[in-house]
């Protein structure tokens, strides 16, 4: 048994233990931005908001303000109030459904006018919160509800790049990187970069998080680690894609 | 950087678009998010001309769901923010709009309607009522103004911001591809001159205060566990909107009181409307007008009693019955015979008025 | 009821049907009266008949758009076919004498039609670009909604800007109102 680590400071203790399933990637997800947050010390400025999905339980999770909102509409929503008020730290919280699928535009497009933003997007490979159909992110040949014998990429393409496709369409200005739960120290240290970026109004910034599903993977503990560590990193390159300057540098 | 768009009292000629434009400054809104779509494109491009000499916000966004979203965030940052839409336009705003009818949230939406279904005609149409009024998958707690001048135009979209903010349930002003695109007179003002009391903006996100320690955190959502809590939320939501129906319901009517007909319209059809009956009266025939100004909440008891008085309701509408539906489930159970003049999509003159009532008289 | 004068222009995009239908609606609105001006728009106006909708009374008017005009002036043959529906028996239809269309083809129930040579004179006499003020001119005169002198305020109003750099271009335009006038 081992001691339980202090909950970040900004999170909520009345909504805790949280709602996520055993496993779920969520929590460790939140827990690198909650102490991110500590860390810059924005918990009386940060609006967060999620999407619709498992994100949505997150409503409640943080002594922030909070919107939950719709499907995919995360980003519109965290923009509007950024617009209406650039003084809060605006954050977008969704899955990979809502931000490469029913919000794919409106991630392209906050990406495109450089909003100043910042959204985190957890990405478990299925729609977990409708029962593990499959997603932009599902690898080939992984099983989901709706594709029984597996992702066939012939009919359905190939898993998003998401960091990749964001670091494409930005420009100098923008944070992107791709973070693991498997290696939380990293993810934080990309997440606190990519709120940095925001309270510099520099641009828009993007970090995607490989999170685990063991509730619709249907894994046991090691099979689901093997998963996010061996699996997942196949398509999904961890790091960062795109840092502020780094253009200029290369230009020297 | 002059302080004030108006600051006297004048006369103008100007198309309804600008108009709108010119009330949402005049009435303090700070911000507008919007995508493009006819015929409702020109108050984008009076907005933007006009913001940024008095420190007001633009906000092109990548469609309308997004248009409604931001909106959404910019009423939770406090600040009073609107969008435009028409048609297809309005469709995908429906979303958006019922998550401001769960979440209480005061946008201001205008919408010009344009010919449906689908793309149809960019022109004109009444045939935005339902989804307007009723749309999204929602219980229809919206404020919907349905104007017929450049008058109206200008003083309700003056008042939108202020029942939305007041009431806190989305609001709409319900204008047409005619009255965006013409030009007719009207008299702008500055709202606070003429004792018009601006509500404050107030915000839901982002108050003073480290949230979990000087406060609570403001948690909003629009998802609930078990039936019975949202039903219980939903009650609480009827209640308020029921309270408001009787301080918010508007409505203009004129010779009803011995009228065997009257005739029913709403918006720019009720210009027409009005000059038939002052005509056909001329002429000594009993001939009624009433003409809600609020099609949500409607003036139901005006309605009632009217339907229990009149022997015939002609319903005038540019849609196959939207707004008529939305008066027949008012007078339910009344005796009053209803006869339909519908031209969906298409402009109805005052002849045809003339003409429609001297047949069933 | 106070009179209400319907008037319809129609003719093809470009030849300039909606900004003398604006000009006489401001100049209308200038003089403290009613006026009413709807463009018809949408696809039709890419490629087809440019229509304007005008109405101009003392009092606040009704319905935007009319059956039936006091005057119909088409600028085009497609635009005589067009505009026919809004002809009655009260009517004045105007069109111009260059249109080659059979006379049949002309609204048989106007009250009175009136073929005038508005592109001939703009062409001869002062410039093809102020035809459209010609036409102008010849509404004015058939109608007197309202005086010359206030037409040309609003002309004026319009295109002040443009008069200030060439002052000939000022008397261009008025000559063609004037021009227009004697038309009818």
């Amino acid at each position: 048994m081992t001691v339980q680590p202090a909950m970040p400071k900004c999170w909520r203790p009345e909504t805790k233990p949280h709602k996520f399933c055993p496993g779920c990637g969520h929590g460790l997800v939140l827990k690198a931005l909650g102490e991110a947050i500590d860390e810059l010390g924005i918990q009386d400025r940060v609006v967060f908001g999620c999407d619709i999905g498992c994100s949505l339980l997150a409503w409640d999770f943080f002594n922030v303000d909070s919107i939950q909102t719709h499907h995919g509409r995360t980003t519109p929503v965290m923009t509007g109030v950024k617009r209406a008020n650039p003084d809060l730290i605006c954050i977008a919280y969704m899955g990979d459904g809502g931000g490469y699928a029913i919000g794919s535009q409106h991630l392209v497009n906050a990406a495109a006018r450089n909003e100043k933003i910042t959204v985190i997007l957890a990405l478990n490979t299925v729609y977990a919160m409708t029962g593990g159909q499959m997603a932009p992110t599902t690898m080939p040949d992984q099983k989901a509800e709706t594709a029984p014998y597996g992702r066939n990429v012939e009919e359905t393409g190939y898993p998003t790049q998401g960091p990749e496709m964001v670091a494409a369409i930005t420009r100098e200005g923008a944070y992107v990187a791709r973070g693991t739960t498997a290696n939380l120290k990293q993810l934080k240290s990309y997440i606190k970069k990519a709120l940095q970026n925001q309270m510099e109004g520099r641009g828009f910034s993007f970090v995607e998080a490989l999170s685990a599903c063991p509730t619709n993977w249907r894994t046991n503990a090691e099979k689901t680690w093997n998963f996010v560590q061996k699996e997942m990193p196949k398509y999904f390159k961890v790091g960062e894609k795109k840092v502020p300057g780094a253009e200029e540098k290369e230009g020297q | 950087m002059s302080e004030k768009l108006i600051t006297e009292e004048k006369r103008v000629f100007m198309t309804g678009n600008e108009v709108v434009a010119w009330a949402a400054v005049a009435a303090g809104a700070e911000i507008m998010y919007g995508y493009p779509i006819t015929p409702q494109n020109e108050i984008m491009h009076y907005w933007t001309r006009l913001a940024p000499k008095y420190n007001r916000k633009f906000l092109q966004t990548e469609d309308e769901l997004s248009a409604g979203f931001t909106t959404v965030g910019g009423v939770m940052a406090g600040r009073k923010a609107f969008t435009a839409t028409a048609g297809p336009g309005n469709t995908l705003m429906q979303e958006p709009m019922s998550m401001a009818e769960a979440m209480r949230l005061p946008t201001v939406t205008i919408v010009q309607q344009r010919g449906g279904p689908s793309t149809a005609t960019v022109i004109y149409s009444q045939q935005e009522v339902t989804m307007t009024t009723f749309g999204g998958n929602g219980e229809g707690l919206r404020i919907v103004y349905s104007t017929a001048n450049h008058q109206e135009l200008f003083d309700y979209t003056i008042k939108a911001f202020n029942v939305a903010w007041k009431y806190r349930f989305p609001t709409f002003v319900l204008g047409d591809g005619y009255q965006a695109k013409m030009r007719e007179s009207l008299t702008v003002y500055d709202p606070e001159q003429k004792g018009i009391e601006f509500v404050p903006a107030e915000p839901y996100v982002g108050k003073p205060g480290t949230p979990g320690v000087d406060r609570e955190p403001g948690h909003y959502r629009n998802t609930y566990n078990v039936e019975e809590e949202l039903y219980e939320v939903l009650q609480g939501y009827f209640k308020d909107y029921a309270k408001m129906a009787e301080e918010v319901a508007e409505y203009q009517a004129f010779d009803t009181e011995d009228a065997d007909v009257v005739v029913l319209s709403h918006g720019v059809v009720s210009r027409g409307a009005k000059e038939a009956v002052e005509q056909l009266r001329k002429e000594g025939k009993k001939v009624g007008y009433f003409r809600p100004i609020t099609l949500r909440p409607l003036p139901e008891k005006e309605l009632k009693e009217l339907a229990g008085k009149a022997k015939k309701f002609l319903i005038v509408e540019s849609a196959q019955g939207q707004f008529a539906k939305l008066i027949k489930d008012v007078i339910y159970g009344a005796s009053v015979e209803i006869v339909p003049f519908f031209k969906p999509g298409v402009g109805i003159t005052t002849d045809e008025i003339v003409g429609k009532v001297n047949e069933i008289l | 009821m106070a009179e209400v004068t319907k008037i319809m222009l129609a003719g093809e995009g470009g030849q300039g049907v909606q900004s003398v239908a604006q000009i006489l609606a401001e100049a209308a609105d200038n003089e403290g009266r009613e006026a009413l001006y709807i463009p018809n728009f949408g696809v039709e106006q890419r490629g087809g008949v440019s229509i304007a909708f005008l109405q101009i009374s003392d009092e606040r008017i009704g319905a935007p758009k009319f059956d039936i005009g006091d005057i119909v002036v088409a600028l085009s043959d497609r635009a005589i076919y067009r505009t026919k529906q809004y002809v009655g028996e009260n009517t004045i239809f105007v069109y111009d004498t260059s249109i080659d269309i059979p006379k049949e083809d002309l609204p048989q129930n106007a009250a009175k039609i009136l073929a005038i040579p508005a592109l001939e004179i703009a062409k001869n006499e002062l410039h093809p670009r102020v035809f459209n003020v010609i036409i102008l001119g010849a509404v004015v005169a058939a109608t007197k909604v309202v005086t010359a002198e206030d037409a040309k305020k609003a002309i004026e109003k319009k295109l002040g800007y443009k008069f200030e750099q060439n002052p000939k271009l000022r008397e261009l335009n008025y000559k063609a109102i004037d021009k227009g006038m004697e038309l009818v």
